[in-house]
């Protein structure tokens, strides 16, 4: 293999692997723009993950069959919505600690979906999942085409999403809102903004683009389901959140890095190079860590009320 | 609530009552106030003032009372219904949100400029145009706000306030964070303003309330003690209302008996949080028996400087001494041990732990001593003895010596800190805004243990932003701003309008001798 193909080998495996960092961190991004943080991310891609898979696997042999996999992106984005409003009828009405509360959904999240995988399929079990949809003309180019224009629509609509989320959060009188209850939510309170609304709305669209992240998973990615499918991609994306400076376009870059750096730790193995096993597959995490660790925080510009519930009536 | 467009012609409140765990903020209040009037509501820390403008606002629900407009009873279950009836109000702490720019700000609470997909930021920026122009208050409507000082975020408070149509200005301390020179500024507009619409005005400045207000209305303790027109009425005789008791702050009347150098900082640079130097070369040092006071606006390096010199912020350059004893860089304890007391800006969080009983925080500086343990056992009998003896000394108000320090009123707070660091027997004393926020009764005591502490020859270092406090106790002010301390002024040199301009940034002296050199 020439050093050229085996970039493009890696680039063609690590950017299919950053589109559910990249659905998943984008919706923590909302979250975490209107002030809450969810933790409870890995337990709503579990749940999406499984939904997405048993809407595969239950309708393959009906007349639904040419539908199946839009109707499990469905259930799943619908699922992870309903996610995340649960969460936040816990941690914006209740003010239950936004850490703790996450957690708890992490563990819903993946038990449910782990015994309801048992219950109703139980072995390991194939599904055809999403295909690939060459992008006419594009696709033709080489090297490039074949990597970056030969993937399935939940992937083009991940990379879409990233100007479209700027432009809602930039842009848009609800960005604004979501941001201004992040920020500062007396402030919003004071401007007649309903803080509450907001963040549920917020928690809302962040759970649909984790419930997709999830289902991607399934049809998109393994084309199976297992209980630890989601392995920690959610924490991930919370940290990556971070490491975006809860900016669309840097989370994509962070995304991108670091399913690049898993693909290049799998290359690693694959290659046969004389490399402990056990610190390649590390190494993507470590990269995180690290990186993570020598960010500026962006603290002028992020979410100042991260993590804070809003009580208008308590006094300051 | 639809919005109208009608004149206030007037507010009127009554019966209002508001209750907090364990306090009443409001009781039974009655007020009225009418077209193109200013009303100066005057009170101190926790009167009641600020909750009671929250009710008018919708921000707080009474538990009793009702709000007229014109005559017709109105109900505000939350900002939008005082705003659609014309009602604004420019908080004390800004109600911005920095991390977006100014027409972003004004923009959030302009429902007409929210299109479905897109926000009308054009429109935003012509209305803020309008209003600039209208009252002459300049601003930038892309800046950021995190960008901008005091003033000019006010400026943009205003701003925002008119575009949403108010007709009706409330102002909660709105001089408390400006310079002398903003104060008279802000004033004038006001006074413009009135012509327009009514106003009221929360201060406990009386100059300003004697300056600006046609009537006023007293609050202590939640309830109303005095209500009529300005004309006529002295600061003095307000303030004697305000406490419920004659106040005579006093006064350092001395000019000599100072020892030795004993506080000396030279060519100190330190940096802030954000990593810039918050301190660019500043240097002075304090005598024995003297207060030099430090005047500025807050956010010119005097949080830096305090930390710096109480060992909590790294020094990049320069040199702290205590009596000859190099103190650059030391750890809190080593400075503690030098002789270095220590009064810091937050009294809750850095003054005291607010979850341990007074008799504890009482020896919090100690707890290592011989006088207060014995191995790793507190001496109880000790402690206790400790804190009666300092609780008749400095005259601690609470239920009991046991209970939280926390639950404290804000002065009884502040004893506990003087208390403490007094009885350590410190050669030199930082003092970091002591009375902010603090009732007239208990700025008097503080300022008579300051200045007892100076006739014992200490040296003695105060950080303020007020004006009277520094000129009534300082030997020596220096002015610091930006980083620099721009001059230092024996007590003769400073007055008001010389002191108002170095906090400005404006350095008289220097311009005169650049244009006769």
């Amino acid at each position: 293999m020439t050093p050229l193909n085996i970039v493009l080998n890696i680039l063609s495996i690590g950017i299919p692997f950053s589109v559910s960092l990249l659905l998943a961190s984008l919706g923590e991004m909302f979250n975490q723009r209107a002030g809450i943080f969810n933790l409870g991310c890995e337990g709503i891609m579990s749940m999406g993950a499984f939904l997405g898979f048993i809407c595969a696997y239950y309708f393959q042999n009906t007349a639904l069959a040419p539908y199946v996999n839009l109707l499990g992106i469905l259930a799943a984005g619908v699922a992870g919505a309903l996610l995340g409003l649960l969460f936040a009828l816990v941690t914006v009405t209740f003010h239950a600690p936004q850490g703790i509360a996450g957690i708890g959904l992490q563990m819903l999240g993946i038990g449910t979906a782990g015994t309801l995988f048992r219950h109703f399929v139980g072995g390991v079990t194939g599904i055809p999942g999403l295909p690939s949809y060459p992008i006419p003309l594009l696709s033709k180019i080489p090297f490039i085409g074949p990597v970056f224009f030969n993937m399935n629509m939940l992937a083009y609509l991940a990379f879409l999403l990233v100007p479209l989320s700027h432009y809602i959060l930039f842009k848009t009188p609800w960005g604004l809102k979501v941001r201004a209850v992040g920020t500062s939510p007396r402030s919003a309170d004071t401007m007649a903004i309903n803080v509450q609304r907001t963040r549920y709305q917020a928690l809302a669209v962040g759970g649909l683009f984790a419930g997709i992240a999830g289902a991607y998973l399934s049809l998109g990615q393994a084309k199976m389901f297992a209980d630890d499918i989601v392995a920690g991609r959610g924490f991930i994306a919370v940290a990556l959140v971070y490491f975006g400076g809860w900016s669309p376009y840097r989370i994509l870059g962070g995304s991108l890095l670091f399913s690049i750096a898993q693909s290049l730790q799998l290359s690693i193995q694959v290659l046969g190079i004389n490399f402990p096993y056990e610190f390649a597959v590390m190494f993507p995490y470590v990269l995180v860590i690290v990186v993570l660790a020598f960010t500026r925080s962006a603290a002028v510009k992020g979410p100042a009320a991260l993590g804070q519930p809003y009580d208008r009536e308590k006094r300051i | 609530m639809a919005p109208t467009h009608e004149k206030i012609r007037e507010l009127r409140v009554e019966g209002i009552t508001k209750r907090f765990p364990g306090i009443v903020a409001c009781n039974s209040i009655d007020l009225t106030i009418g077209e193109n009037e200013i009303l100066a509501l005057v009170g101190e820390n926790g009167a009641g003032k600020t909750t009671l403008m929250n009710i008018l606002m919708g921000l707080y629900q009474p538990d009793e009372g009702k709000i007229f407009i014109n005559g017709r009873p109105v109900q505000f279950k939350g900002p939008a219904d005082a705003f659609a009836a014309g009602i604004g109000m420019v908080h004390q702490h800004f109600m911005l949100v920095p991390n977006m720019t100014v027409a972003e700000n004004i923009a959030l609470g302009l429902k007409e400029s929210h299109r479905y997909f897109r926000l009308d930021l054009p429109g935003v920026k012509k209305r803020i145009a309008e209003i600039s122009e209208r009252y002459k208050l300049p601003v930038q409507p892309d800046a950021y706000v995190w960008q901008l000082s005091v003033g000019e975020q006010q400026r943009v408070e205003l701003i925002k306030t008119l575009c949403f149509g108010a007709r009706f200005l409330i102002l909660d301390e709105p001089t408390s964070a400006l310079t002398p020179q903003e104060t008279d500024e802000l004033i004038a507009l006001l006074k413009r303003m009135a012509s327009d619409m009514s106003i009221i005005f929360i201060s406990h400045k009386l100059a300003e309330v004697t300056a600006l207000s046609d009537k006023v209305a007293i609050l202590r303790q939640g309830s109303i003690v005095f209500k009529g027109t300005t004309a006529g009425q002295t600061a003095a005789g307000l303030a004697a209302l305000m406490t419920g008791h004659e106040v005579v702050l006093p006064r350092n009347a001395c000019i000599d008996g100072y020892g030795n150098d004993c506080l000396v900082v030279q060519d100190l640079y330190v940096k802030s949080d954000r990593g810039f130097f918050a301190l660019d070369g500043v240097g002075f040092s304090v005598r024995s028996g003297e207060i030099l006071g430090l005047a500025g606006v807050s956010g010119n390096g005097q949080k830096e400087l305090a930390d710096a010199l109480a060992g909590l912020r790294r020094v990049e350059k320069g040199r702290i001494s205590l009596m000859g004893v190099d103190l650059t860089n030391r750890s809190p304890r080593e400075i503690i041990d030098a002789g270095l007391g220590y009064i810091p800006e937050d009294r809750i969080n850095e003054g005291i732990v607010p979850s341990f009983s007074i008799k504890e925080n009482l020896i919090l500086k100690d707890v290592a001593s011989p006088k207060f343990s014995r191995g790793a056992f507190i001496k109880s009998r000790e402690e206790a003895q400790n804190a009666a003896l300092l609780q008749q000394q400095f005259d601690i108000r609470c239920s009991s010596l046991n209970s939280m320090t926390g639950a404290l009123s804000g002065g009884n707070i502040q004893k506990v800190i003087l208390a403490r660091e007094l009885a350590r027997e410190p050669k030199a004393l930082i003092a970091v805004y002591p009375t902010r926020g603090l009732d007239m009764g208990a700025e008097e005591f503080i300022h008579t243990r300051l200045l007892e502490l100076r006739a014992k020859g200490v040296a003695i270092f105060l950080i303020s932003e007020e004006l009277d406090e520094l000129m009534n106790l300082c030997d020596r002010i220096a002015v610091i701003f930006k980083g620099k301390i721009l001059d230092i002024l024996t007590r003769r040199e400073a007055t008001r309008p010389t002191l108002g301009l170095l906090m400005a940034g404006i350095r008289q002296g220097a311009e005169k001798a650049a244009v006769e050199g």
